[in-house]
């Protein structure tokens, strides 16, 4: 049973009366890596902050190594090195300098600091700039001074907002690879935008939106346990041959949604993107189990033509959008509805695609956040053109997955 | 506390002041104006005395105290360095008292720079090193007076101009109850005389060291200093 590191009970922030958390409860056992993730503005900066004895909760408690961070802040303070958000940083300072600042208020001992200002240095990039001015350095630069100095006195707990937030590919594999390597001895809190580094780098995620938790688990348990595996299935159900499918389109639908949901492990089929003289189905299934051999056989033997099919695994971003997704949807929401009724499909069937071709593999690759922000506006256009078509089974499936989100949650609470 | 971080701050503090203009531009102008100042009067009354010098700091140093404190916390708190320094395993205390030494030692700089002008006059004729003296430690004290009240205008405000502007109405306020006694009721006069920075400082510059002026000093720099602490410390409180 590991020790539990850091420990957060109901907590609470008030800014006037904005309210940024607003009972957020979680524990952090030594030697896990966090991953925080939210949308702008979720409140991820404010946990840190209250974490870090920068200020004081509104209600609720915070408990770091076993201390409380109000009746032990300096205690507190002394085990976690924090990166704040944006680094900021003396900017008249050079990083050697700085360095040396932080040193000698962490009372590192003299006849360690140029060793360990050394070794930092060299993990983090900063050899060939450490008697450069921090004013002068990019961003990048800037923010491996940041953690250098958050690693400089060999904390137990590492608090990083954002931490690859302005640094190179090449760099953000090496912090990742860093914060994996730490997180093999220390308790890691890190929170960031970018999706794929939460799976490459964290063994737990945190999702926060507008001051509330809404998941937490393993990258890998979340997108599991969300929408499972979904099978994308053009089917030509061969009417011509006077089977007995031929009639009115919906109708058509529904039989061949009774078949496979007959299949074990399917959850939902829902009509989705057909073309000409093929229906389209999106079939949401249970479990972790590849159905694609039932589903081709239930076609078989029922006489239809399989044109198409494509397995796709819920992804972290999934999630994420899913979770949080609700209120950023609203926004485009009002944009769309200008548009004529036929864009509209147009736009769902794109969404398809978009989701069909997400696969793990995809997920992994590199992306810088302004890529990714791309893809989450248009799926989230896609989301709100699908709450306003008159899509009744749509609905009907999205409601049912909130459902099974509520139901996830609630299970977690027990 | 302790003692090894306030300096540390202390000198960070100092390195950030004369690593800009700003402690160059502030101890300029504060020489050149207490010169001209003193030297016209000089040749007026052709004596070797420096109670014209003297006179006039109170006034000046409404100007020069505030330049030098407005951006200690205040700069901090505008460029986010906040979030940094105070998530620090520092005291508030450290903090507190290393910016004000180190906004002491600018003020400091700029008043030794002064001693140009005691030796210049002592060549033209007998000068009173005793009360030169004196009146150099009151000048010191007052100083901190301003500086604690800069700081503590600092604290309250992310604007280094609003920070300048509180602490110009304090101090100026602080020097003008002295200037307004004789329009002032009797009986409040005793009271307003003893928190007037100005009567305290010219019993001082008379070269009459009192320990009342002295303990006045000392508490409105504690006073400040625990009201800028209390501020920053407020984030924590709930
Ligand atoms: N100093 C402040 N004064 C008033 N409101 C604030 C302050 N700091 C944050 N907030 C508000 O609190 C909420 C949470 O902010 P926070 O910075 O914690 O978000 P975040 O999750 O870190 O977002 P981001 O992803 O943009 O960094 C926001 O609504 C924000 O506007
Ligand atoms: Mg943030």
């Amino acid at each position: 049973m590991p020790q539990t590191m850091i420990e957060v009970k109901d907590l609470a922030k008030d800014y006037g009366l904005v309210k940024a958390l607003r009972g957020i409860s979680f524990e952090v056992p030594a030697g896990e890596v966090l991953g925080f993730l939210g949308p702008n503005g979720a409140g991820k900066t404010t946990t840190m902050k209250i974490l870090t004895c920068f200020m004081a909760p509104t209600a609720g408690t915070a408990t770091v190594n076993g201390k409380n961070v109000l009746d032990h802040s300096l205690e507190v303070r002394r085990a976690i090195g924090y990166l704040p958000e944006n680094t900021p940083i003396y900017t008249d300072m050079t990083s050697l300098e700085f360095l040396q600042f932080i040193c000698s208020v962490r009372e590192i001992p003299h006849n360690q600091r140029k060793k360990r200002i050394r070794e930092l240095a060299e993990v983090c990039g900063l050899l060939d700039v450490l008697a450069k001015p921090i004013g002068d350095m990019s961003k990048g630069y800037r923010q491996r001074v940041g953690l250098a100095q958050a690693m400089l006195h060999d904390p137990p707990i590492l608090i990083l907002d954002e931490p690859t937030s302005g640094l190179d590919p090449n760099q953000i594999v090496e912090v990742r690879e860093l914060i994996k390597e730490i997180g093999k001895e220390k308790t890691v809190i890190l929170s960031t935008h970018i999706l794929p580094e939460v799976q490459a780098t964290c063994g737990r995620v945190i999702i926060i939106a507008d001051g509330k938790l809404v998941a937490d688990g393993s990258p890998d348990q979340l997108a599991a346990g969300q929408s499972k595996n979904s099978y994308r299935v053009l089917i030509d159900p061969d009417k011509n041959e006077g089977s007995p499918y031929r009639g009115g389109n919906g109708s058509l639908v529904r039989a061949l949604s009774v078949k496979l949901e007959s299949i074990k492990g399917v959850k939902s089929v829902k009509e989705s993107g057909g073309e000409d003289d093929a229906i389209g189905l999106l079939i949401s299934a249970d479990g972790d189990a590849d159905l694609r051999r039932e589903i081709a056989r239930c076609a078989r033997d029922n006489g239809w033509l399989l044109l198409g099919m494509q397995r796709h695994h819920a992804t972290l971003e999934d999630v994420f959008r899913r979770l949080t997704g609700k209120k950023a949807s609203s926004a485009p929401t009002k944009l769309e509805s200008t548009k004529p009724k036929a864009e509209d499909e147009d736009g769902e069937k794109d969404s398809g695609a978009v989701s069909a071709s997400e696969s793990k593999a995809d997920e992994k690759d590199e992306r810088d956040a302004d890529a990714e922000a791309d893809v989450k506006v248009d799926a989230d256009k896609a989301d709100a053109d699908k709450a306003d078509a008159d899509k009744p089974d749509a609905d009907k499936a999205d409601a049912e997955e909130d459902e099974a989100v509520e139901e996830e949650k609630k299970e977690k609470s027990k | 506390m302790s003692v090894g971080k306030t300096l540390t701050i202390a000198r960070r503090e100092l390195g950030t002041y004369f690593n800009s203009p700003v402690a160059y531009i502030v101890i300029s102008a504060y020489l050149v104006a207490s010169g001209a100042l003193y030297f016209l009067q000089v040749f007026l009354i052709k004596e070797a005395t420096l109670r014209d010098f003297f006179a006039v700091q109170p006034l000046l140093f409404i100007f020069f105290a505030p330049a030098i404190s407005m951006r200690l916390l205040a700069e901090e708190k505008r460029s986010g360095t906040v979030a940094m320094l105070f998530t620090l395993p520092l005291d508030d205390w450290d903090v507190v008292i290393g910016k004000f030494l180190a906004a002491m030692s600018v003020m400091g700089v700029g008043v030794l720079l002064t001693l140009a002008y005691p030796i210049t006059i002592s060549r033209l004729g007998p000068l009173d090193w005793g009360a030169t003296i004196a009146g150099y430690v009151g000048l010191l004290m007052m100083g901190g007076a301003y500086i604690g009240i800069g700081l503590m205008a600092s604290s309250w405000t992310k604007n280094q101009i609003v920070a300048f502007i509180i602490a110009f109405i304090g101090s100026f306020g602080l020097y003008l109850v002295g200037k307004l006694l004789p329009l002032m009721p009797a009986s409040l006069a005793p009271m307003l005389r003893y928190i007037s920075l100005d009567t305290h400082f010219a019993n001082i510059a008379r070269g009459v060291l009192d320990s009342r002026d002295i303990v006045y000093y000392l508490s409105i720099i504690g006073g400040c200093l625990f009201l800028a602490k209390q501020s920053l410390d407020s984030r924590r409180w709930r």
